[in-house]
């Protein structure tokens, strides 16, 4: 019984221990990341002004082929250094990349887009932030990958860092053109 | 000094002026009517700032916690219930939006854990009183007091 009462709390101890280490070691996940309630649901409806002005963009944007959603803005710094990464996702022909431009001026975006380049077939103007609640975003820059039928598959929260793609987006989006939907 | 002075006022009202979010939802008031805005309050103490992620959006500074409010506000004012404004909330943000976590399958856990752990510690407690309650051993005898006498005269000799 003495014994017991000894060897129980220190194997639960060292079980914690374990079980934290692993946790922390593990580089791939973020422990201030949100879970999203949205990935394994369609896109929420949408009706915003394009950032060029013509005309506007809706959830239908999102749907018909496997679509990577970008919440941005020129105010955000982490969304430059995510940028170069949009750029060489914008040159895989087989992908569509939608922005949504998050609480910024158009000037302000169509300036960023001009000199940075502009990764995006098309950007939606958000300049009250509200369709970005619908999405659950609480921080810019995040991004949704979206399959063909219109479901979101996946959410990164924060920039992509050049390092992480290989392991955390490549993988998914290949995934999503197997299943068929590319552009 | 006094035009310094309200040069430098006016300078600081400008930097203030150019902090405020330029493109918020709505207005930031307090409804109207007293009874919703003490619900509206109420809601906003159980809601977490997604943000900051310690603080409710009550407390928070933060520019979603303050479009959170004014979306909170206007769902009261177009007539929902707190549990439809909370649901509206969690299917965008899910239940980590909500300061205390809801009793379901994933968190039977997180709830159950606290009562377990009474259960088992007042079960140790019990155990141990029983065993510490056991009937005081017989008074010695005679022989056992001589010997206990002999043993203790024998401990306080000084050692070599």
């Amino acid at each position: 019984m003495r014994r017991l009462l000894f060897i129980l709390p220190v194997s639960a101890l060292i079980i914690l221990g374990a079980i934290f280490f692993m946790l922390l070691a593990d580089k791939t996940r973020d422990p201030g990341a949100v879970p999203s309630p949205l990935v394994g649901k369609p896109v929420p409806a949408f009706s915003l002004p394009r950032l060029d002005g013509n005309g506007s963009v809706t959830e239908a944007d999102l749907k018909g082929a496997v679509t990577v959603f970008n919440v941005f803005a020129s105010w955000c710094l982490p969304c430059r250094v995510e940028h170069p990464v949009l750029m060489r996702m914008a040159a895989d022909k087989r992908l569509r990349i939608v922005g949504l431009n998050y609480k910024d001026k158009p000037e302000d975006a169509k300036k960023w887009l001009a000199e940075l380049g502009n990764p995006f077939a098309v950007v939606a103007s958000d300049r009250q932030g509200r369709a970005a609640i619908d999405f659950g975003v609480y921080g810019v820059p995040e991004t949704f990958i979206i399959d063909a039928r219109g479901i979101i598959r996946h959410k990164h929260v924060g920039p992509i860092h050049a390092s992480e793609y290989p392991d955390r987006i490549a993988p998914v989006i290949e995934r999503l053109l197997r299943e068929g939907g590319g552009k | 000094m006094m035009r310094a002075l309200l040069f430098a006022a006016s300078l600081f009202a400008a930097f203030n002026a150019a902090q405020m979010p330029a493109f918020a939802i709505g207005s930031n008031e307090a409804l109207a009517d007293p009874a919703q805005e003490a619900r509206a309050r109420e809601l906003f103490r159980q809601l977490r700032c997604l943000v900051c992620q310690n603080q409710s959006i009550d407390d928070s500074d933060a520019d979603l916690a303050r479009d959170l409010r004014v979306l909170v506000r206007e769902r009261i004012k177009a007539g929902d219930s707190n549990e439809q404004v909370l649901r509206f909330l969690t299917q965008r943000y899910g239940d980590f939006v909500l300061l205390k976590p809801p009793l379901k399958s994933s968190t039977v856990a997180l709830w159950a854990a606290p009562f377990a752990l009474l259960v088992v510690g007042g079960g140790v407690i019990a155990l141990r009183a029983r065993r510490r309650a056991r009937p005081a051993p017989a008074a010695l005898d005679d022989a056992e007091r001589a010997r206990l006498a002999r043993l203790l005269a024998d401990d306080e000799r000084p050692r070599t």
